[in-house]
């Protein structure tokens, strides 16, 4: 049994979060959910109502059972720290839990996190008792400071910009922000495959968010399962420590073991 | 530095970026097996960008009043149509109704008209439909920067405008009155745009006018320089085949379907990110099979006319020459204003969102919520 993913306060047993965003069906995006046994779900809060009016046009909320996941509000299409906090603010007071996944990015073209921005909105924030999930480049020295000085939750580094699938193109960034973190590392964005997931599970990063590769998928649900088999290989193999990898071949029978019989 | 210098670069010089070189390989004829390979790819890369949804929106006519004489254009104010510019109370009335069919994006559309259409009333009319409309969009005759950004203040997000051609001699030739005759006006509308702080910008040109090859390459070219000079606005494509419309303009070019196919194609293949737009003049059947391959937003049961959803106008309808107001003699019982063009896909809002469920599509009404700059939240106040 792996250990459990600490977020705050919170103790999780899943070390997959979700996206919701680019499923063919809100029917689909909940079985996906299941099958991942995921327990943080992220939401998009343009896509929702938030004025506590149901609008059955603007419905996603009501798909994702509050009792069963921790739903994650994220300020996507904000552009400025002003526009993230207003909206962590509002769904705070809409009712969703005091968690933000805070994303702001100013470049709708590659979706890259602006860390000036995010660094203030960060501040802001925990300030006012947000627990914050900040979403950033795979910038070590960022990640030490949302950490240390705005006191986020976790620092997300990206894998590579959102949708590309493109895996762990930081990797070498990532590794020294898992080495010198205080806080869980959860890498998100650019995971495309579960081998990428088990990989950054692997080098010892905390958990990982998925999204497109999932909803994109011909079987979302299927995915979703492989992704949630690729999170447990990856930690368990981590959890009992990877045997370095190296060029030359190592006999599994030694070739001086008779000298010891 | 504006596009223009880009745009005369490209006539006068020959000039091409190595993306446009890109773009125009795509452009070339093509055999059906490497449009095949084409659809393909541009299915791929929308998935991967948009995922397995489409985004729905509903244009409302306000008014078909116009200064300008477009050669094309049901509006031309040369053309004794039936002309009407709704109160801010009759949009409020067709913006609800659209809003009961699960519309939560709306472009407004006017025709060019100070007198009719002013600044005032087009910041009004944004005004009193923002608290049920998330997403309000506008498409009306090209303003100054600092009105843009008025218009912005008043809650518009997303602004359209299309240079129609791109071929400048062609461009005098079918707009023959009107401030519209101004070329390089309209076509740094969208720097405009981005400098008045939308957030969303759409361009297009319309299929007919000029070669389509040669409208096509300037498009992406525009694209390229928007993406560049304004990297934090998001943009979108149309590219309208002409209807019919009053006047009876026949379009000198043709595109056939599958030249259109090939290039929704190749400007997803070039431009991974942009929205690409696809409204109800084209065919039912056409629009159901290229939804997959590149389209990321539609309009869905949309009438040209103002009142066209509800009848609101009718009893206001008069002709309009010289700029002055003319009643009829009669008023037509059974008839609105008249529309800009015939749309070819009537099917109604239900019935398309049902056809993108079973095509594995979810349609999104809402992607944008006022909220973000400032507003209450849409809906707060109902």
């Amino acid at each position: 049994m792996s250990s459990l993913l600490k977020i705050a306060d919170r103790e999780f047993t899943s070390r997959l979060l979700v996206g919701t965003g680019k499923f063919p069906s809100p029917e689909s995006m909940r079985d996906a959910l299941a099958a991942s046994g995921t327990e943080i779900v992220t939401v998009a809060l343009r896509r929702a109502d938030l004025s506590g009016g149901r609008d059955p046009y603007a419905n996603i909320l009501e798909y994702i059972d509050p009792e069963r996941y921790l739903i994650l509000p994220n300020t996507s299409g904000a552009m400025t720290a002003d526009e993230a906090v207003r909206l962590a603010r509002l769904a705070a007071t809409a009712g969703l839990p005091k968690w933000v996944k805070l994303e702001i990015h100013p470049d709708p073209t590659y979706l890259l996190p602006d860390p000036i921005e995010t660094f203030a909105a960060a501040k802001i924030l925990t300030a006012e008792g947000f627990t914050v999930l900040p979403y950033i480049n795979a910038d070590p020295v960022l990640a030490k400071r949302l950490q240390e000085e705005a006191g986020t939750a976790t620092v997300m580094p990206l894998g590579a910009p959102i949708g590309s699938n493109r895996g762990l193109d930081t990797r070498r960034q990532i590794e020294i922000i898992i080495e010198q973190a205080t806080v869980p590392v959860v890498v998100d964005a650019g995971i495309g495959a579960p081998s990428h997931a088990a990989e950054a599970l692997e080098m010892g990063a905390d958990a990982v968010l998925v999204n497109t590769a999932i909803a994109i998928a011909g079987d979302p649900v299927r995915m979703a399962t492989a992704f949630r088999l690729a999170v447990e290989a990856g930690r368990s193999a981590y959890e009992c420590g990877l045997p370095e990898a190296r060029a030359d071949a190592s006999a599994t029978s030694p070739l001086t073991g008779f000298l010891y019989q | 530095m504006s596009f223009v210098e880009t745009l005369n670069r490209i006539d006068r010089d020959g000039w091409r970026s190595p993306l446009l070189r890109r773009f125009e390989r795509l452009i070339e004829p093509a055999t059906p097996a490497a449009l095949e390979a084409l659809a393909a790819q541009s299915a791929a890369i929308t998935r991967r960008h948009f995922g397995r949804t489409m985004r729905l929106f509903a244009p409302l006519y306000l008014s078909n009043e116009c200064v300008n004489n477009c050669a094309y254009c049901g509006f031309s104010r040369d053309n004794p149509i039936l002309r009407v510019t709704l109160s801010v109370d009759q949009v409020v009335r067709e913006a609800r109704h659209l809003a009961d069919q699960g519309f939560r994006h709306i472009l407004l559309v006017a025709g060019e008209h100070p007198k009719f259409v002013s600044e005032g009333y087009l910041e009004a009319c944004i005004e009193a439909i923002r608290d049920f409309i998330p997403t309000v969009a506008i498409e009306v005759g090209p303003m100054e920067m600092p009105e843009y950004a008025r218009m912005v203040q008043a809650g518009a997000e997303g602004l359209v405008v299309y240079q129609e051609t791109y071929h400048r001699e062609a461009y005098g030739e079918y707009h023959t009155a009107g401030p519209k005759r101004d070329f390089d006006w309209r076509l740094e509308c969208p720097e405009r745009g981005v400098a008045g702080g939308f957030r969303r910008i759409g361009i297009g040109a319309l299929v007919g006018l000029a070669d389509w090859r040669f409208e096509a390459l300037r498009l992406a070219a525009h694209l390229e320089y928007l993406y560049r000079h304004g990297w934090k606005a998001t943009y979108t494509v149309s590219l309208p085949r002409l209807r019919p419309a009053a006047g009876c303009f026949q379009p000198r070019h043709s595109m056939t379907d599958a030249e259109f196919v090939q290039l929704i194609c190749a400007l997803r293949v070039i431009f991974p990110q942009v929205g690409i737009v696809l409204s109800t003049r084209e065919s039912p059947a056409l629009r159901d099979a290229l939804f997959p391959l590149g389209i990321t937003s539609i309009s869905a049961g949309s009438h040209t006319e103002p009142g066209g959803y509800t009848g609101e106008g009718r009893d206001d309808l008069h002709l309009t020459v010289r700029g002055r107001r003319v009643e009829l003699d009669e008023k037509p019982e059974d008839r609105g204003a008249t529309g800009q063009f015939a749309i070819a896909d009537e099917r109604s809002p239900a019935a398309i969102a049902d056809l993108l469920c079973r095509q594995g599509f979810d349609p999104v009404w809402k992607d944008w919520d006022p909220a973000l700059l400032g507003a209450d939240p849409v809906g707060a106040s109902a």
